[in-house]
């Protein structure tokens, strides 16, 4: 690789030739501003529209400034990244961005975590230079069940629009009209529920400012804590317990699971439960429609629908809803780990507690925006009353926390509430890309060949790569496994499957990067794959640590199906535990 | 042409078109057959002769008479006085406007005296729709004698050393331009033809599409020989549908004469081109933007580099030139770099076309040696400023350029010389403004066009074009300070120092050669609340001259908001406060008793 | 305005028609769109969601395309589109009085349609008329050097 010598503020610096002069200068310690410029590491993405013009920098024998996020390095170049020239260009057009964004920060839900306000901060704004009558651009708002679009506060940064289009091929999203009044949106600034947008929420992830933001419940939520007459119940997503610390100043990748369980106790929870023991309950079902399938298929039943889908991630459902209408057969109709936690609460709790079905709340924790919407579908209802009430991320039950005074990282370690918050290593895998289809071959293994697995870590399906593939022998049987993360990817391996390049039996698809770990949800990582990598391995500690590591040894899931659902794709399990999915307008 | 004694040429562009020139055609032809002259004379349909002030033009040669302001119904006596019985019709002849002598011949018209034209050679003297007329004039010669004698890499020489420089605004040289693309291997290159022509009030590029399309064609397939590109596209506007007409028509012609299509003139080399329309965007003049568009994306730009010779169109080395560079180059083979290099300045060679227009008497497209002075095309060319006004400022390169005054007239025009004086060549729009105009008001136009074309991806350009834009109009509203003159600087200066593109980078243009040449009165406007040139509407204080008025209450009942009053039969006064300066009251009265300031 | 076309078979049939004849090629998404708005006049939301679907592109991204071009348009012109040009020429010789007049005439802003849907007006960048300064286009018809007291009998042309 050729090298490139330059001078940054005076340091020397070495770097392969195509290094960014942003890039040369981190290198040489110096930490040049930027805002509209995201890096997606993990993703290997990046966003660089050259659209802010805040990384500005001096370039000797140059005649106007370079962007230092997208301008190479040459050799000998000579680079100033603070003389006054550079300083007065950034501050003046921070200040026009100021100029055409509201100034109502302290009720933004993005504040203190909005990329611009720090900049604010940072470069000392203290007044935006008033232009008698400024105009300021405002645009129609949509609020969604799992997201708000308040696009008045959009600086046309496009990392939105990247990842929408380029990272998962959603195409909800674009740059729209000219000039001032430009901006991202849907087509014809619809409504994203009229859109083809699946909720997966990474747009809201990487929003430097509070255009996109999550859809609050947190007030419902407290509402429903506060009503004498309501039994609250909660359920936590594996993912949860392995970022909920990082708002607390932990680092990233320590498990809070016991904490985040007295937290929640200490909110005023009736019973705090577990989405892990409900993901137990999936591969149950998963489990057994797989094997059914696959027995069928080497039975010579040519028309069995393989590869199996999996469909516990609710963006990943409403993706090919929209996308691949034609295969509406083919995902698992199991119910995703909320919604049969839900179903269940509703009918076998709430008849154990003698509670009657309204004056049972289900809140769940989630990693998660597409969540929020997954439990309004119609389909989850009974008489209109939903077997999920609320659902909240990973984010908003650390304001929870934080609202209640609770000092979280002083808490003690407590356990979950049973019947529901009994959990195998499996179930805690679900929260990582690879981690379902994992859960399901320990399970679908022993079930099938009736042995006992010698080894229960399946190393060969985890990984962080996009889309990886894996062979198991089940037996002399051999079972191919696709797995993919980030919808993106997920197209490529349906679009292979349809030409038939790929040939699989079963397919884990997460809509996010990492799987539940990197969900929209989470507290930000700003692109930094380290903090995925570090929950990642929080996920497998967590596995590793727990007695039971296969979901049908969960003594409470066996005892469920004992007293309750009879047996796997039972009739009642059928009707609480399976959905079907529906044709979603054209694109 | 031989076959006939005489041609009529009648302008066939836009502008003549509007005026009846379609319908001349029509009557030149049914009087020619009246009289039997059909094998005597022939009109012709020929592009732009430049001279638009005074169209529709019929020309006839050989004796280059030029009749002006035809109507259709002079038709009958042009071919009878003039065509029959050689008898020219003198009410017709362009008259003097200093001697007041009808000029008969065009060459010794002022408007044409001073004139080279290179890229407009063919302009008003073929029938654009008909390649032969082309190829009678030396078309394809040019290709014909480099696949006859070089290389690629010695006809790229050719064009380094004639000096040509892109005539699309920036300026950049071209043989350089092919050589980088050259050289740039890939399976597949491009050649772009940038015919989206956007400067409001520069028709250069319509006026050779519509009146010289073969040499354009011819170029781009001399270019892509010397890069290497077996494609070409040309990037028009949609709304120049004459020109994309004649475009059509010449590329199909060239293709059945075998200039076009697979092994052009049994060189091996294949070649051709089509047409991707442009959709109303200025930013598309700019490279990446006018490639992003013809991949059917947003015609936003991108960062540079990488340059479109490296990365350009579907990732491809592109060339891009516009129309009036292209048009330059056939004859830079026939005559020669050498012959070439030696018109013009040291550093800018060759000639540039430019669109006059604005308060001066003579409007249209003239082609001038660079190096002529502002003075030379204003009042020699231009024929000086209409109604005898005092010359104020001229404002080169569109919204991009900036306004040149007095003191620059002498000031030889090139590239370098323009940009020095703080203003720009552009695509050589040349507006002529005369006392009457307002220069912060002028400022205001061209942001606003900006604020309306700015595409909107870069924050200094989207959001700081629209603040410049509405400090002017506060400026001109009479509510500015002299703080804001100095934040006008400030943020121009930021503009053009952060915008990723070439059009944030000179938007602020007009907006800091103004404040630099009329800073006066900039600061008339914020100090003294006047408008000098007496245009800003909110500026006019308007009085009611006591002495002439009578007090018949007419301009009392005109005034929309009451704030006139005064007894029956007595002067009346107009109070300031309530006035919204409408001027009803001033076309009202009949006294001429109202003043205006 | 655009919520009152209906698309039907027989416009499906045409978008096709013109999508195919590009190759459905997404590169040739502006041709296309030049082609449809000359077909039915403007581009209605249906016209571009089947645009989308049949090109395979995101509809989102044809209505960034369409919103981005001033050539483009989602509203109806009237049966007479007036333009004025507002290039540099034409403004210098008073165009905005001239359409200052059509906005009075006719009683609507620039960009709007009077409600007959007989007029609409528009202001439109330079079409190298300058010598004709200020000019006006009605339909194809121009008109050269106009003033504004003429504005009454050029619109008095297009009494039914």
């Amino acid at each position: 690789m050729e090298k490139i010598n330059l001078t940054i503020d005076n340091i020397n610096v070495e770097v392969d030739k195509g290094t960014t002069i942003y890039k040369a200068a981190k290198k040489a310690g110096i930490d040049i501003p930027v805002l509209c410029y995201l890096n997606l590491e993990h993703l290997n993405i990046e966003n660089r529209p050259g659209g802010c013009r805040i990384c500005v920098v001096e370039v000797e024998g140059r005649k106007n400034l370079a962007p230092s996020c997208s301008t190479e390095c040459t050799q000998g170049m000579v680079v100033k990244t603070h003389t006054l020239r550079v300083l007065n260009a950034r501050k003046t057009v921070l200040e026009l961005i100021l100029s055409d964004h509201p100034a109502a920060c302290l009720t933004c839900s993005s504040s203190g975590q909005c990329d611009l306000q720090d900049l604010s901060q940072k470069m000392g704004i203290r007044e935006i230079h008033a232009v008698e009558n400024a105009k300021v651009s405002t645009y129609r708002k949509d609020a969604s069940p799992a997201l708000n679009r308040d696009m008045d506060k959009c600086i046309m940064c496009r990392r939105c629009e990247t990842i929408c289009n380029d990272v998962q091929t959603v195409g909800a999203l674009s740059g729209i009209n000219r000039g001032f009044m430009s901006v991202v949106a849907p087509a014809f600034e619809q409504d994203l529920e009229d859109s083809p947008c699946t909720f997966c929420g990474q747009c809201v992830a990487v929003c430097p400012t509070g255009a996109l933001t999550p859809f609050d419940d947190t007030n419902r939520v407290i509402r429903a804590l506060a009503d004498p007459k309501k039994t609250v119940i909660v359920q936590t997503a594996p993912a949860v317990r392995a970022a909920l610390g990082e708002e607390f100043g932990m680092e990233p990748g320590t498990l809070v699971t016991g904490k985040m369980v007295a937290a929640l106790r200490t909110l005023g929870f009736d019973k705090v439960f577990d989405t892990d023991f409900a993901a137990d309950l999936t591969i149950m079902e998963e489990g057994t429609e797989l094997l059914g399938r696959l027995t069928k298929f080497l039975a010579g039943d040519k028309d069995v629908k393989l590869p199996i889908l999996t469909s516990c991630c609710p963006a990943w459902v409403n993706f090919f809803e929209h996308n691949y209408t034609d295969m509406l057969d083919v995902p698992s109709t199991a119910r995703s780990p909320q919604q049969m936690f839900g179903a269940i609460a509703k009918t076998y709790f709430a008849d154990m507690m003698k509670v009657k079905r309204e004056d049972l709340v289900v809140v769940s924790v989630m990693p998660c925006l597409a969540k929020k919407y997954e439990c309004e579908r119609d389909e989850f209802k009974v008489d209109g009353n939903p077997d999920v009430d609320y659902s909240i991320s990973t984010r908003e039950l650390a304001r929870l926390i934080k609202a209640a005074n609770i000092n979280f990282k002083a808490l003690p370690d407590e356990d979950y509430d049973n019947p529901m918050g009994e959990s195998t290593g499996a179930g805690v895998i679900f929260g990582v890309t690879g981690g379902v289809i994992e859960a399901a071959v320990r399970t679908a293994y022993e079930l099938h060949t009736g042995k006992k697995l010698q080894k229960i870590d399946f190393e060969e399906l985890r990984g962080l790569e996009g889309i990886r593939m894996a062979t198991i022998d089940f037996d002399g049987i051999p079972i191919n496994i696709g797995i993919a993360h980030q919808l993106g990817n997920a197209r490529k391996l349906l679009d292979g499957i349809r030409s038939g390049m790929y040939n699989f039996h079963a397919i884990e698809i997460m809509a996010c990067p990492g799987g539940c770990i990197g969900g929209a949800g989470q507290p930000l990582h700003h692109g930094d794959s380290n903090i995925i990598r570090a929950r990642f391995d929080a996920i497998y500690r967590e596995d590793a640590g727990k007695p039971i590591r296969k979901s049908h040894e969960n003594p409470y899931i066996v005892k469920l199906y004992e007293e309750f659902l009879g047996h796997p794709m039972s009739e009642k399990a059928h009707h609480l535990l399976h959905t079907h999915y529906f044709e979603k307008h054209k694109i | 042409m031989a076959q006939y004694k005489m041609h009529l040429l009648v302008c066939g562009g836009t502008g003549c078109r509007a005026s009846q020139s379609e319908e001349i055609i029509k009557n030149l032809n049914t009087e020619i057959k009246n009289l039997g002259l059909e094998n005597d004379a022939q009109v012709v349909t020929t592009g732009c002769f430049g001279f638009c002030e005074k169209g529709p033009i019929v020309k006839i040669v050989p004796d280059n008479t030029f009749y002006t302001q035809v109507k259709p119904e002079d038709c009958e006596e042009i071919v009878r006085e003039h065509i029959l019985k050689g008898r020219k019709v003198t009410r017709l002849l362009y008259e003097d406007p200093e001697t007041h002598k009808h000029v008969e011949d065009s060459k010794h018209m002022g408007f044409y005296q001073k004139q080279l034209r290179i890229a407009l050679r063919n302009c008003g003297f073929i029938d654009p729709e008909n390649i032969d007329e082309y190829i009678a004039r030396d078309g394809y010669a040019a290709i014909a004698k480099i696949f006859e004698s070089m290389t690629p890499q010695q006809a790229i020489d050719e064009i380094k050393k004639s000096g040509l420089r892109g005539r699309g605004g920036g300026g950049f040289p071209t043989g350089l331009k092919w050589e980088i693309a050259s050289k740039n291997s890939a399976d597949q290159k491009y050649v772009v033809c940038n015919a989206d022509e956007g400067d409001p009030g520069a028709f250069m590029d319509r006026s050779i599409l519509e009146g010289d399309p073969h040499s354009v064609i011819e170029a781009m397939a001399i270019c892509g020989y010397c890069i290497g590109a077996t494609k070409g596209l040309v990037y028009i506007r949609a709304e120049y549908p004459l020109a994309i007409k004649r475009l059509q028509t010449a590329i199909k012609q060239a293709r059945e004469y075998g200039l076009l299509g697979n092994d052009i003139m049994d060189s091996g080399f294949d070649f051709d081109i089509e047409l991707k329309y442009g959709a109303g965007a200025f930013v598309c003049g700019e490279e990446t933007s006018l490639i992003h568009s013809m991949e059917g994306l947003r015609g936003e730009p991108t960062v540079k580099p990488p340059f479109p010779a490296e990365k350009g169109y579907k990732g491809k080395p592109t060339n891009v030139n516009n129309v009036e560079t292209f048009a330059n180059v056939p004859v830079i083979y026939l005559k020669g770099a050498d012959w070439y290099n030696k018109i013009g300045t040291e550093k800018s060679k060759g000639t540039k076309v430019f669109a006059l227009a604005g308060k001066i008497n003579n409007v249209g497209l003239i082609e001038v040696p660079m190096g002529i002075t502002l003075r030379e095309v204003i009042f020699e060319i231009g024929g000086g400023i209409k109604n005898g006004k005092k010359f104020k400022a001229v404002q080169t390169g569109g919204p991009s350029g900036g306004c040149l005054t007095e003191k620059h007239l002498d000031t030889p025009i090139d590239f370098d010389n323009l940009i020095a004086s703080g203003s720009m060549m552009g695509s050589g729009g040349m507006i002529v403004m005369d006392e009457d105009d307002c220069m912060v008001s002028m400022a205001k136009f061209y942001l606003e066009f900006t604020v309306e074309e700015s595409c909107g991806k870069c924050a200094p350009c989207r959001i700081g074009n629209k603040r410049l834009h509405e400090i002017l109009e506060k400026i001109c509203a009479g509510k500015g300070t002299e703080d804001d003159l100095e934040y006008l600087e400030n943020l121009s200066k930021v503009i053009k120092d952060t915008s990723l593109c070439g059009l944030g980078q000179t938007s602020p243009n007009p907006v800091l050669s103004t404040l630099e040449n009329f800073y006066d009165e900039y600061l008339s406007h914020v100090k003294e609340r006047r408008c000098i040139a007496g245009s800003c509407k909110a500026l006019k204080l308007y009085t009611i001259i006591s002495d002439k008025c009578t007090g018949c209450t007419a301009c009392t009942r005109a005034c929309p908001v009451g704030a006139i009053t005064g007894e029956k039969r007595q002067p009346h006064v107009i109070d300031a406060d309530k006035c919204i300066r409408c001027g009803a009251c001033y076309d009202k009265c009949k006294f001429t008793a109202i003043h205006v300031q | 305005m655009s919520t009152t076309f209906k698309i039907q078979e027989s416009h499906i049939k045409t978008i096709h028609d013109i999508c195919d004849s590009f190759n459905n090629d997404p590169g040739e998404l502006i041709n296309v769109l030049h082609k449809c708005q000359g077909e039915f006049g403007y581009l209605p939301e249906d016209v571009q969601r089947e645009i989308a679907s049949k090109m395979k592109i995101s509809v989102a991204k044809v209505y960034g395309v369409v919103s981005f071009y001033s050539f483009f348009t989602m509203t109806p012109k009237g049966r007479h589109a007036i333009s004025v040009c507002m290039g540099t020429a034409c403004y210098v010789r008073g165009a905005e009085k001239v359409v200052d007049e059509f906005k009075s005439q006719l009683s609507i802003k620039v960009g709007g349609v009077t409600e007959d849907g007989k007029f609409s007006l528009d202001c439109l960048r330079c079409v190298g008329a300058c010598g004709l300064a200020p000019v006006v286009l009605i339909g194809e018809k121009v008109y050269g050097r106009v003033e504004p007291h003429q504005v009454k009998d050029i619109l008095a042309e297009y009494n039914d």
